[in-house]
């Protein structure tokens, strides 16, 4: 089983390897082909998102188990200027960068856990978890 | 930096993706192609899209600005091949690829334009 | 403590290897079950208990217990079959009358403990397994994607519509549409009794999803109560194509998809392709 690793997310070309290593592991969680989708789709946007607003971060990609379901959990840190108001930067269409402003209320409905912690001036962690059906 | 090949065949021009792009990427083919398309003086611009594995809110904002740009250059944009679980994701996203025209596959994207320009024509 | 229980153990050991097939026979008497399927299990024991190695052991009620899950024998039986080594043994060690022996008993009776739980895991994971795959069987089962013309499929829905199942039915239509080539769907939901709001969301979802891969998607079937279900819940439907029946769904496919359908004076329905 592939142990816990955590990515770097210095620039655009990590993005897409935060990607490819995220498929991989999802696929050996075992989610359907839909959900790996989905799941590579948020992952996209939660890197791209700490690389536009806090200038990068990192992911940690870990496998986690709830009973005999296997899941795949992602955490993305950054040390940047953090979300003052956590609940405006959910909202549909609302956007500090130049983006849509679905990146992490789109991430949200494509994982089943969402969890954000953030600080003003401390950075930002979000956690999303995905289930195998 | 990746650089995706653009063919040009008649009057469409014909983009496969078939890796996984960076956002770099994303951007330099967004503004070959409308440098082609005023070059070529192509009517019609296929992306084919079957080898793409995920379509996040970065690519799927390109789609709909290439489409837009080919419009205001007098060329209409078609999207194709676009897999269901790609699909299925992007609703759940939020994205629509509002002005976007799409077909299940290469073949059924050129019937496409040969249609819109039909009627056009008429 | 260490080299009494040693010692203790060795007792055991001896003990079942001097008196196998006394044993045997009593644990089969006591546990109902077949000598062949025990004298395996009882060999690789003596053998565990002698080298401290209870790996084989644990393969070996692994198989027992997933056949037996397998085979629909009750939880009890199976776990009452491995307990039963207990009383066995214990005869033993009581004609024997060696305090030794009993000490080993002790050791004994606590290492079957843990097997008979293992077993009962690997017995309830087993349960689990075959309820969990047929579960699958029977969503797979339940959503037939059927090809009504060249360029048309659809998907009659029967029976409540739950989440997974519409996700299911909503994967599948649109794998069917790649693999036809085909250009229209119809999700028929005649059979269904009432949706709800999140099933609903998930049609809306399909539909929306074979647009972006472009296919067009209509829902037919739709009965009264669901259609009041739908407008009293405020879901938007929106642009969608909805008929009442799926001839009215086929018709209008037909004819989006340049298909001339004509009924001639013998009542006969004559149908003329024609191609753009």
């Amino acid at each position: 089983m592939t142990q816990p690793r955590e990515l770097p997310i210095a620039g655009n070309g990590d993005v897409v390897l935060v990607r490819q290593h995220v498929r991989k592991v999802a696929v050996e969680v075992g989610l359907s082909l839909v959900d790996q989708t989905k799941v590579v789709t948020a992952a996209s946007e939660l890197a791209r998102n700490a690389l536009v607003h806090a200038g990068g971060g990192r992911v940690r990609i870990e496998i986690v188990h709830n009973g005999v379901r296997q899941g795949l959990r992602l955490a993305f840190s950054d040390e940047g200027p953090g979300i003052p108001d956590v609940q405006q930067a959910l909202t549909e269409g609302w956007s500090t960068g130049n983006g849509l402003g679905l990146g992490l209320s789109g991430s949200r409905r494509l994982m089943d856990e969402f969890e954000l912690v953030s600080e003003p001036g401390e950075g930002t962690v979000i956690t999303v978890t995905k289930w195998a059906r | 930096m990746d650089r995706v090949p653009i063919l040009k065949l008649g009057d469409i021009l014909i983009v496969t993706i078939q890796i996984d792009l960076e956002d770099q990427s994303v951007l330099a083919l967004q503004e070959d192609l409308a440098d082609t398309v005023v070059a070529t003086g192509a009517r019609g611009l296929i992306i084919d899209i079957t080898a793409v594995e995920i379509v996040d809110s970065f690519i799927g904002r390109m789609l709909s600005t290439i489409a837009s740009v080919a419009r205001m250059l007098d060329a209409q944009t078609v999207v194709v091949g676009m897999r269901p679980a790609v699909a299925i994701t992007l609703v759940e996203l939020g994205l629509s690829l509002g002005g976007v025209r799409t077909a299940l596959n290469l073949e059924k994207g050129v019937a496409l334009l040969d249609h819109v320009w039909d009627r056009a024509r008429r | 403590m260490t080299i009494s229980t040693t010692a203790a153990q060795r007792r055991i050991e001896d003990l079942l290897g001097s008196h196998e097939a006394q044993t045997l026979k009593r644990w089969q008497e006591i546990s109902e079950t077949p000598a062949d399927e025990l004298r395996e299990l009882f060999l690789a024991l003596r053998a565990a208990v002698g080298e401290g190695d209870f790996s084989d052991v644990r393969g070996l009620l692994a198989d027992f217990s997933r056949s037996r899950a397998r085979l629909g024998l009750p939880p009890a039986q199976t776990s009452r079959a491995v307990f039963g080594l207990k009383e066995a043994v214990y005869e033993l060690v009581e004609a024997d009358g060696d305090p030794e022996a009993l000490r080993g008993y002790i050791w004994f009776s606590k290492l079957v403990d843990d097997l008979g739980l293992f077993t009962f895991e690997t017995y309830s994971a087993a349960r689990e397994k075959i309820i969990r795959d047929q579960a699958e069987q029977l969503l797979e089962l339940s959503t037939p994607v059927v090809k009504l013309w060249e360029g048309i499929v659809a998907v009659p829905l029967i029976g409540t519509l739950d989440s997974a199942r519409t996700q299911v039915v909503m994967e599948k239509l649109l794998q069917m549409l790649v693999e036809t080539g085909s250009e229209h769907a119809v999700i028929d939901i005649t059979g269904v009794p009432a949706v709800d709001t999140e099933v609903a969301q998930h049609l809306l979802k399909t539909v929306a999803a074979a647009r972006l891969m472009g296919a067009e998607c209509s829902i037919s079937g739709i009965s009264p109560q669901i259609a009041h279900t739908i407008v009293t819940l405020g879901i938007e439907f929106g642009d969608i194509v909805t008929k009442a029946t799926l001839a009215d769904a086929l018709s209008h496919a037909l004819q989006r998809s340049g298909v001339e359908l004509r009924r001639e004076s013998s009542a006969r329905i004559a149908v003329k392709a024609e191609r753009a």
